[in-house]
């Protein structure tokens, strides 16, 4: 018996070992933290980044002057919530959001400036994932279910996803959620065209990368009938999203952790 | 050596039968919340690790707290370690076993386990700390074997199992380092992103762990002949005096940066620790608890009649358990998500099934320890029947 549960370990051991040291090779041959290929049944290479265009780099610019002008309005929550399939639950302890309105003193935590106009102060403000540059969420996972691509957009993959969780402890803008349990009861009218997600997964928005593959703008952009969400660019010194931030004096949120979110605000 | 353990007294087979029955329900109440999910749990999304992560978390330390003996016994050759050696090292893989499973019941999607196996990712501190954990495991198991063997047969162990040993200590270290690295390598969470965070794991490690190892022999030695001598039961007093003072002295300098430094978002975590956040004060009267068992068995601890008294160490080392068990298997991880990054308070309270299934992973941890320990015994003859 002994002689057997040794044999069995040394064979273990060497299998991981050997599993392991190719992987490593694979990974560390890459420069950035963008999709490692993966091998599909067929043993085949395969790479996600379908439709990617690794000469552009996807940002958002928000004009809070213009948001809101309408007291209440959620056109842009409801609609990403309405075709990303997003669940809503009755407890708040379950909830999932894509993106969602939040005071802005609390979506800017950092941006203790007194005695401004009123109309600034407890003004809610669209937030949703920064898509950052240097995203923690990504450098964290251990099965780079959540990676970033080529044109900045930082993408879940849910069917790789193990439920750490490790993302949303290491996202300072509390951007992403996790499925607490099976979601799909809870979504109104299912949309077809995009999948739900199962029970023990986190999710986030992805800049509607399956807009973006068709040449369409995020959903949330076209839903705001103010104009306050720009969506462009930022390697095109000509895009909007340039000439606005060329403009204006825009904020985001905590720059000085070194994320460099891609989303800006101005104020 | 497997069949020592399967030959017992009566009140072997009730003890194993008592935590047969824990790890039961356990067992029942985990397939429930395998096939609802993790809402099953008090988290919430901004309480997203909790009780589990935290029981890992503490535990990870009595898994490292191995070295405490390992290294003076193979080191420094230390002989009156000798027979509590082996001990340590079988409560080091009972330890990691929990860890695992803590890990394992804490994941969304359990079965898919295996993708940080299929995609390597040495960028995630969570990746190499499966590493340095399994590696830790596969060490503990080697060199016990190993030794407990050779004992059996009354022959010196092979030759080649000392670097493996010497090995071992330095890796004792890694574990809660890189344990404390998943943490303080977050800027999202500014109670966590302290450089003092893997010392201070490993000095409350080094204190809480020897001090559930004293227990333990304290009461091998009243059910069986097992007698390791007074020796080393004094110089394991001591270890825990050195760790927990190390301990008290680094929190004492968290509090000292937070405060005095004024920064809001470092101070607001302590705040809610010992004081309560905007009328949340569920961790509160925990803290306190905590840090007065800290300081009272400080005292008795520095003094040496009482510290040199069985009676009262027996005692102060619950003291000390119970107290670093609050710390890190309450505290330490809930407070890193409160407040949220949005400046919410949000409260965390573990729920009946999570809390059941966190028991029966440590009526696992015990059922391990029991069996290893009576394997243990039973090779060296010092079993009343």
């Amino acid at each position: 018996m002994n002689e057997n549960r040794r044999k069995f370990l040394k064979l273990t051991g060497l299998a991981a070992l050997g599993a392991a040291t190719g992987k490593f090779a694979n990974v560390f041959a890459k420069e950035k933290l963008i999709r490692i290929s993966s091998l599909d049944i067929t043993g085949k290479k395969q790479t996600t980044s379908i439709g990617v265009d690794s000469k552009k780099r996807w940002a958002m610019v928000i004009d809070l002057k213009k948001c809101l002008v309408e007291e209440g309005c959620t056109k842009c929550v409801n609609t990403c919530h309405k075709i990303h399939n997003v669940p809503d639950f009755e407890n708040p302890k379950d909830e999932i959001k894509w993106i969602w309105k939040e005071p802005y003193e609390q979506a800017f935590l950092d941006q203790e400036n007194y005695y401004q106009k009123d109309n600034l102060k407890d003004k809610p403000v669209p937030i949703f994932c920064n898509h950052c540059d240097n995203p923690p969420c990504v450098r964290v996972c251990p099965t780079e279910a959540t990676w970033k691509r080529e044109d900045g957009i930082v993408m879940m993959d849910w069917h790789r996803c193990i439920g750490c969780r490790y993302c949303m402890a290491a996202c300072p803008y509390g951007s992403r959620s996790f499925n607490w349990r099976d979601p799909r009861p809870f979504i109104k009218d299912i949309d077809p065209d995009f999948p739900t997600r199962t029970k023990g997964v986190v999710e986030k928005c992805t800049f509607c990368d399956e807009r973006i593959a068709k040449g369409q703008q995020p959903a949330c952009v076209e839903a705001c009938t103010e104009k306050a969400m720009n969506f462009g660019d930022l390697n095109d010194p000509e895009s909007n999203v340039r000439e606005l931030l060329k403009e204006n004096f825009s904020i985001r949120r905590k720059p000085e952790l070194g994320t460099n979110p891609e989303i800006y605000y101005l104020v | 050596m497997l069949e020592y353990a399967l030959k017992g007294t009566k009140k072997y087979w009730g003890w194993i039968f008592f935590l047969s029955l824990i790890i039961f329900v356990g067992v029942l109440f985990y397939l429930k919340q395998f096939g609802y999910g993790l809402g099953i749990t008090g988290l919430s999304r901004n309480v997203t690790w909790g009780f589990y992560i935290a029981q890992f978390t503490f535990l990870v330390g009595v898994a490292a707290s191995g070295v405490m003996v390992v290294l003076p016994y193979y080191l420094h050759n230390y002989k009156a370690f000798g027979k509590i050696t082996i001990l340590g090292e079988f409560l080091a893989i009972a330890s990691v076993m929990m860890c695992m499973l803590f890990v394992f019941v804490d994941m969304g999607q359990p079965l898919r386990l295996i993708n940080v196996f299929l995609y390597p990712s040495p960028h995630s501190l969570m990746f190499w700390d499966i590493m340095v954990l399994s590696g830790y495991l596969s060490l503990n198991v080697l060199i016990s074997h190993v030794t407990l063997e050779a004992e059996r047969k009354s022959i010196p162990p092979p030759k080649w199992i000392r670097p493996i040993i010497i090995l071992s200590i330095p890796w004792a270290i890694s574990i809660h380092t890189v344990t404390a690295f998943l943490y303080s390598g977050l800027a999202a969470r500014p109670f966590w992103m302290t450089a003092i965070l893997a010392p201070r794991f490993l000095a409350s490690a080094f204190s809480s762990g020897p001090a559930l190892l004293l227990i333990m022999v304290f009461i091998i030695r009243k059910l069986t002949k097992f007698d390791p001598g007074e020796e080393p039961i004094r110089k394991l007093a001591i270890i825990i005096t050195y760790a927990m003072c190390a301990n008290v002295f680094f929190i004492l300098m968290e509090f000292f940066t937070a405060f005095y430094s004024s920064i809001p978002e470092h101070i607001m975590h302590f705040q809610y620790l010992f004081f309560g956040l905007e009328g949340h004060t569920t961790l509160v009267p925990w803290m306190w608890t905590s840090a007065l068992l800290a300081v009272i068995s400080l005292v008795f601890l520095l003094n040496p009649k009482t510290r040199n008294n069985n009676k009262i160490l027996v005692v102060v080392c619950a003291a000390i358990f119970i107290s670093i068990w609050i710390d890190k298997g309450l505290g330490m991880v809930v407070t890193g998500f409160i407040p949220t990054p949005l400046g919410d308070v949000v409260d965390y309270i573990p729920t009946i099934p999570e809390t059941l299934i966190s028991l029966s992973i440590w009526a696992i941890g015990f059922f391990l320890i029991t069996v290893f320990y009576k394997i243990a015994l039973s090779v060296r003859r010092e079993l009343l029947t």
